[in-house]
């Protein structure tokens, strides 16, 4: 089963186990991970899963989409070149492990 | 937060956005008394949003997405009750009665009970394959519904209806949109809109029929057929209706709470009886935003009233006056709307609506009074932070060459008021 580590901005770090196609969004809200809302429940309206994937894992990713990108500058937590919404990313046989930041300030 | 108020229990009577929302802010503000939360509905407590669009996919996640995660409820020190219901309150005792018998005092109440699918009012309304979208319970029989369908009529061309066509048609099945107004989504979009969704749901191949109600319902053993207020039938093995919500007040009234609407509350969510809240679908609040009482059907507004519910239970006493934000999700389009507008705004169009990405600006009196965005989020997003401004602005500055939102709220943003 692929994995996904979120890592709190206190540096606590949580793995959770979930189904191939399960979205970042999905995986910190089901497991309860503290500082991932998802008040639209993926949708990419409301810019509330906002993480930071880690480097090594970046190149695995599909590119982000013109409204994610929209979406993106209007995180509260400021962007980077890190910066995903987690509802438009999942995981998959191609990306069976990986691991993001969690943002200090999500709304 | 005063003493009282830091120890005595929390009642809440609804499991749904609102209601859960409630609960987390009491606990995140520092609330140490006891938190019962009575849900109607089994299980974990679930967002509905995704029911009538992800959930309904040919590729759907298998489990609903939940409000929060299984541990939440424990780990906040949380009473959940599942599949029970308030039977009575007792306001004067300050005590609720529930289905199962057992009585809950509390400090403080907080009606979260959220709105029920309004029937169909037409001979055939309960036919099996006739189906209404508001639970999860709802959502599966539609999932089953939709393996095997081929001819899906829906009644009704709002949110939940349009939704639902658009998530049918994706899976290749043949619909038809029946709406007795109109235009579609007549009561929450400008005229310019709703006219806009019609065209491109008609070149998505939904046969949407405006001016054209439901008359009956028959079932003649070969399947269903949806007769219209035209005369015309249309076969259909699958019957969506849904023509609006209705709050669900019926305990509030036999507490002997005031209702217009809704549970009639004040600026900071409390109804006039002594330590009774009421918040999301349920509660008709005075709306600084329409200038009127209102009652709000989104998931904004239950969030924004849940958090603000909380402080109120806490001392607090700040009108609520969050900018109201919806969003439907209906096929490829994302509609994001922020404000509420009225009949009588004066429509400017932003950007290019033959490009499928573009926003309408309302005018109400000069004032920026809301913004409908199509496939345009940072147009949303912009104006979410600027329509509670209450800005005056002119259509010649909105429609000036290289004019766009994003530049624009940064500006006004900048500028002390």
């Amino acid at each position: 089963m692929p994995t996904v580590t979120f890592v709190q901005s206190t540096g606590e770090s949580i793995e959770v186990a979930v189904a191939e196609g399960t979205s970042l969004m999905r995986a910190a809200v089901t497991n309860g991970i503290d500082g991932i809302v998802g008040e639209c429940g993926g949708q990419a309206m409301c810019a509330t899963c906002h993480v930071f994937v880690r480097p090594e894992y970046a190149g695995a990713l599909p590119p982000v989409s013109d409204d994610e990108d929209e979406m993106l500058d209007c995180t509260t937590s400021e962007r980077t070149e890190a910066s995903r919404l987690g509802c438009q990313v999942k995981v998959s046989a191609e990306l069976p492990s990986i691991v993001v930041d969690v943002p200090a300030d999500q709304v | 937060m005063d003493s009282t108020a830091a120890h005595e229990p929390v009642v809440i009577i609804g499991g749904g956005q609102a209601g859960i929302q409630v609960a987390d802010s009491l606990r995140a503000e520092g609330f140490a008394g006891s938190i019962t939360i009575v849900n109607d509905e089994p299980g974990n407590p679930y967002q509905r949003p995704p029911l009538s669009k992800d959930y309904l996919a040919v590729d759907a996640p298998a489990e609903p997405l939940p409000l929060r995660g299984a541990e939440f409820f424990a780990d906040k020190d949380i009473v959940l009750l599942q599949d029970t219901s308030a039977a009575a309150v007792d306001t004067v005792a300050r005590r609720v009665t529930l289905s199962d018998g057992n009585t809950l005092a509390y400090g403080h109440l907080v009606f979260a009970t959220g709105a029920t699918n309004r029937a169909l009012p037409c001979p055939g309304a309960s036919l099996p394959g006739v189906h209404a979208l508001r639970s999860l319970s709802d959502a599966e029989a539609l999932q089953e519904a939709l393996a095997e369908a081929r001819n899906v009529v829906v009644i009704g061309a709002g949110f939940i209806g349009l939704e639902f066509a658009a998530g049918a048609r994706a899976r290749g099945l043949r619909v038809t949109v029946l709406e007795f107004a109109p235009r579609p989504m007549g009561r929450a979009l400008s005229s310019t809109m709703s006219d806009w969704f019609t065209a491109r749901h008609l070149a998505d191949g939904i046969d949407l029929r405006l001016n054209e109600g439901v008359a009956a319902i028959h079932e003649d053993g070969a399947g269903l057929s949806v007769e219209s207020t035209t005369g015309a039938r249309y076969a259909a093995d699958l019957v969506l209706y849904g023509v609006g919500v209705t709050p669900r007040t019926e305990l509030a009234e036999s507490a002997g709470l005031p209702l217009e609407n809704g549970i009639v509350v004040d600026q900071s969510l409390r109804t006039s009886v002594e330590g009774v809240l009421a918040v999301g679908d349920c509660a008709s609040f005075p709306n600084i935003h329409t200038g009127a009482r209102t009652r709000l059907e989104s998931v904004q507004n239950a969030t924004d009233q849940g958090r603000h519910a909380a402080r109120s239970i806490l001392g607090a006493s700040a009108p609520y006056t969050d900018t109201p934000w919806f969003w439907s999700t209906q096929g490829p389009i994302r509609l994001q709307i922020a404000g509420i507008s009225a009949p009588g705004d004066h429509p400017v169009l932003l950007g290019d609506p033959s490009g499928g990405k573009f926003s309408i600006a309302l005018l109400r009196a000069g004032v920026l009074a809301a913004v409908e965005s199509v496939n345009a989020p940072a147009d949303h997003i912009s104006a979410r932070k600027i329509v509670g401004l209450g800005l005056v602005v002119s259509p010649e500055a909105l429609t000036a060459p290289g004019f766009n939102l994003k530049a624009f709220a940064k500006e006004a943003l900048a500028t002390p008021a």
